[in-house]
């Protein structure tokens, strides 16, 4: 087990500098210049020098072998760099985004996990039922509605509702407060986006949890549980879900990984101001380190939570064993 | 909601600005409006974050929209008569000077008594500093605005409260250049040690201390109890939420979570808001220093050849477009090279004689195909870039289409980032390109610099040279008569809209602010830069 372990951590190695080549080259193919961005961003006249003197502290006029040894040192060192942009260490930049992402991406896997798990294994319990046909449904239409539309029609039916009710329209804090200083405030703030994002996590997850357990179902070991006589409940949670479970792991795993850098659209609906933001802003502007920056935690937390995901095999499925 | 006509209110412009060519609207204070002090006031900051703190060095409303309350400036646009272009007034200074020695010294005394916010006494030293770094930056150090002061020989603090500034040449463009709203006034011990420092903190002499920022969410401020106009700023504070997004700053104004925004919503927003809020909501509405160009790129046939270019202007029919445009897009008034309501502008009899503003739109496309014709360019297909940005860029590049469509065009619109569409604009990648012009305080003879060949003027992308241009442009800079330079002017316009039409204009921005109705003080100007200090504003509630 150890062995596996200390394999699957060498191999984030070449992982990571093959997706830090990638970024970096990539990231240099869009056309574009940040300082010109910056510098004209306002329509005026931009100086020659003024764009020099820019490249120069931005370490741009280097050739770009330096630049990508420079950043590929620094992030073994966890030395991120400092934004092009705002001219503040990237590690700041992120620290202050992070929070909220995560927070987001923790309560949208709770409601996608209290949601799915139940309803996909009372949909195969009950396959072909109207109560199986309910739970599809809702899952098809999770899957199909994008969760940013969701959220903006969320905002706007919690907009007319107040607003019908009270006489005056209300919707939550666009201002983000931590939950430790403010929790009332905190949650009516991140709980309309957990939610919307949790549905359509919710509901691919719900079609995995059904068609994984129907698939369990139909395997010899359940039908000699049943026939020795056990507790239905028992074949159920101990024999079937258990190892159905197994994919559904996998997938609630990814979806994870996704939702810390990957919630742009909703970030921006919803006006928070978490990584999914940060990222799209940092292309936007050419933000080669923090982009960069950006991209290799996103690779690091898909590392990390494919292999927290395998550990749980294990655990779930005792015939599973890492020589 | 009580609104007249501002016009009266722009001073000489007004004289020359008739009601169909400008427009400004303002919510008129009742004359029992007392000022109240006291209160937070939420506003919205259309942008994800400042990229610094620095005015001297940023281009961005973003900056200027959460900075400016916490810094003074030297002189600026009157924030009690903001619309106007001509009317400045003193900041840090006592008395709006004189010129002497031909026009070419400007002598200006300093508040005496004038504290930063570290509590240290701001002097004429530290005027003279500020203005230094942005006239003449340092070694390593960028300012967006060294260009404007191409006239400025040197800048001397000759005591404790005088600060002099010496001309290389006399030039009614210089005052207009100092009252920029971004030009503010830093301590000179820190910037002696650091010039970079104000990048990353923020520490001035304005009518609001900084109390906190949180990246990209949120900046905010506490009344400086020390402010040198007396009894102002009203506010106790203010917070500025940042939210990229419309759909949110138009909610958070109708759920009352923020008062307004200061940049200018389309009129879609605004008809939305005063649909859901009735009298709650008051709208500020003005012409606006920016506006859509449209540059044809003079290195790729045929727009090489003037007459394809005087075509493309010929075929537009701004003055029936610009009223139906305005009903969606940003944009309102139809107007030369010079804003609507500057002295400087033209009127609707001058406009009519150029190409593009001709008043018989039918005679105007015939001579739009015979040229075409003439130019072996009939049924041209060609594409015109543009910016992934929605208003008024992709409305304006859509009617300009449909518009060209009428003398046989073909035109196709691709549209790119940001970033692609500068390197596009640098690297000369395109056939025709919607371009701006998006200026500060109104100052003609600086923003028409747009208009001047690459090699005068950088962020000019269409790829020619023009030394006769050029000549008209540096006498007009010169000329300090103003019945003259009005003259010059309409010659210089002449020749860069007709007789070469380098480039052409659309109609220019319309901004439109509205705000909720207890929000009192703050008055609409020609530009989302300016008058932003906050220390005018008010709460009614």
């Amino acid at each position: 087990m150890y062995r596996y372990i200390v394999n699957r951590v060498l191999l984030v190695i070449p992982t990571l500098v093959g997706a830090a080549a990638l970024v970096f080259v990539l990231m240099r193919l869009i056309p574009g210049d940040i300082c010109v961005v910056r510098l004209s961003s306002g329509g005026g006249n931009v100086d020659p020098r003024a764009v020099a003197l820019c490249h120069a502290e931005l370490g741009l006029d280097r050739s770009p072998i330096l630049q990508f040894l420079d950043f590929v040192w620094g992030f073994f060192r966890l030395d991120f760099g400092i934004s092009m942009w705002s001219g503040k260490p990237v590690a700041e930049e992120i620290a202050a985004r992070l929070p909220i992402s995560l927070e987001i991406a923790v309560m949208a896997t709770v409601v996608a996990i209290a949601i799915s798990v139940p309803l996909g294994t009372i949909s195969a319990l009950k396959q072909n039922s109207w109560i199986d046909h309910v739970v599809r449904t809702i899952a098809i239409a999770g899957i199909a509605t994008p969760s940013f539309w969701l959220g903006i029609v969320a905002i706007l039916a919690v907009l007319d509702i107040s607003h019908a009710i009270f006489g005056a329209p209300w919707m939550p804090p666009i201002d983000y407060v931590p939950f430790w200083q403010d929790p009332l405030r905190n949650l009516s703030m991140v709980i309309l986006p957990a939610l919307t994002v949790g549905y359509r996590y919710a509901a691919v997850t719900m079609r995995m949890t059904r068609s994984a357990m129907l698939e369990v179902l139909r395997e010899d070991y359940i039908r000699t549980a049943r026939a020795k006589g056990l507790v239905e409940r028992i074949i159920i949670n101990r024999h079937a879900l258990k190892n159905a479970l197994l994919p559904v792991v996998t997938l609630i795993g990814i979806e994870f990984a996704f939702l810390i850098g990957g919630l742009v659209v909703t970030e921006q609906v919803f006006n928070l101001n978490g990584v999914g933001r940060l990222f799209v802003l940092a292309v936007q502007n050419q933000d080669y380190t923090l982009t960069q920056a950006l991209v290799m935690l996103t690779v690091a937390v898909f590392v990390l939570t494919n292999l927290v995901v395998d550990l749980l095999y294990a655990w779930l499925d005792p015939r599973i064993r890492y020589g | 909601m009580i609104e007249r006509l501002g016009l009266g209110a722009v001073g000489l412009g007004a004289a020359l600005c008739i009601a169909s060519l400008c427009a400004t609207t303002v919510a008129a204070p009742a004359a029992t409006d007392t000022p109240k002090s006291g209160g937070i006031l939420t506003y919205m900051i259309p942008a994800d974050a400042p990229p610094s703190f620095d005015g001297h060095r940023e281009t961005t409303y973003a900056t200027v929209h959460a900075v400016a309350p916490f810094y003074s400036v030297l002189i600026r646009v009157n924030p009690d008569n903001p619309s106007s272009t001509t009317d400045f007034v003193c900041d840090l200074c006592t008395e709006m000077p004189t010129p002497t020695d031909g026009g070419k010294t400007y002598t200006f005394k300093i508040r005496e008594g004038v504290k930063f916010h570290d509590g240290s006494p701001l002097t004429a030293a530290d005027v003279a500093a500020s203005w230094q770094e942005i006239i003449h930056p340092s070694e390593g150090v960028s300012s967006a605005r060294e260009s404007y002061f191409i006239m400025v020989d040197k800048v001397e603090a000759t005591d404790a409260t005088t600060v002099v500034f010496r001309l290389k040449f006399a030039t009614n463009a210089f005052l207009p250049a100092l009252a920029d709203p971004f030009a503010w006034i830093y301590k000179k011990e820190i910037l002696v040690k650091n010039p970079h420092w104000f990048e990353k903190n923020i520490m001035g002499s304005g009518p609001f201390k900084f109390a906190g920022y949180e990246i990209g969410q949120s900046i905010k401020g506490e009344r400086n109890p020390d402010y040198y106009h007396k009894g102002k700023p009203y506010l106790d504070g203010f917070i500025g939420i940042f939210a990229a997004k419309q759909a949110v700053r138009v909610d958070a104004i109708r759920a009352d979570r923020a008062a307004m925004e200061f940049r200018g919503l389309p009129p879609s927003a605004r008809d939305e808001l005063v649909r859901e809020l009735g009298d709650k909501i008051t709208v500020q509405t003005s012409d606006w220093n920016c506006g859509n160009l449209v540059t044809p790129n003079h290195k790729r046939k045929p727009f090489d050849d003037v007459r394809v270019r005087r075509a493309l202007a010929l075929a537009i029919d701004s003055w029936n477009g610009a009223p139906a445009l305005a009903k969606i897009a940003t944009v309102h008034t139809v107007a030369g090279i010079v804003f609507p309501g500057s002295p400087l502008a033209a009127n609707k009899e001058e406009l009519q004689k150029l190409a593009g503003f001709w008043p018989d739109i039918g005679k105007s496309r015939e001579e739009a195909k015979r040229l075409l014709k003439e130019a072996g360019a009939e049924g041209l297909k060609f594409e015109l870039m543009n910016r992934n940005v929605d208003q008024p860029y992709k409305y304006v590049a859509t009617w300009l289409i449909d518009e060209w469509s009428k003398v046989g065009l073909q035109v196709t619109q691709r549209v790119l980032p940001t970033g692609p569409f500068f390197d596009a604009l640098r690297h000369g990648t395109f056939d025709v390109t919607m371009d701006f012009n998006c200026q500060g305080v109104v100052n003609p003879l600086l923003d028409i610099g747009k208009f001047l060949p690459h090699s005068v003027y950088a962020e000019n992308y269409g790829n020619y040279d023009d030394d006769k241009e050029i000549a008209l442009y540096q006498a007009l800079l010169r000329e300090t008569d103003a019945v003259k330079q009005r003259a010059m002017l309409r010659e210089f316009e002449k020749y860069v809209l007709d007789t070469q039409a380098h480039m052409l204009m659309t109609p220019w921005w319309n901004r439109i602010i509205p705000a909720r109705s207890y929000v009192k003080g703050w008055k609409i100007s020609p530009s989302h830069y300016i008058n932003q200090d906050l220390a005018n504003v008010w709460l009614d509630k």
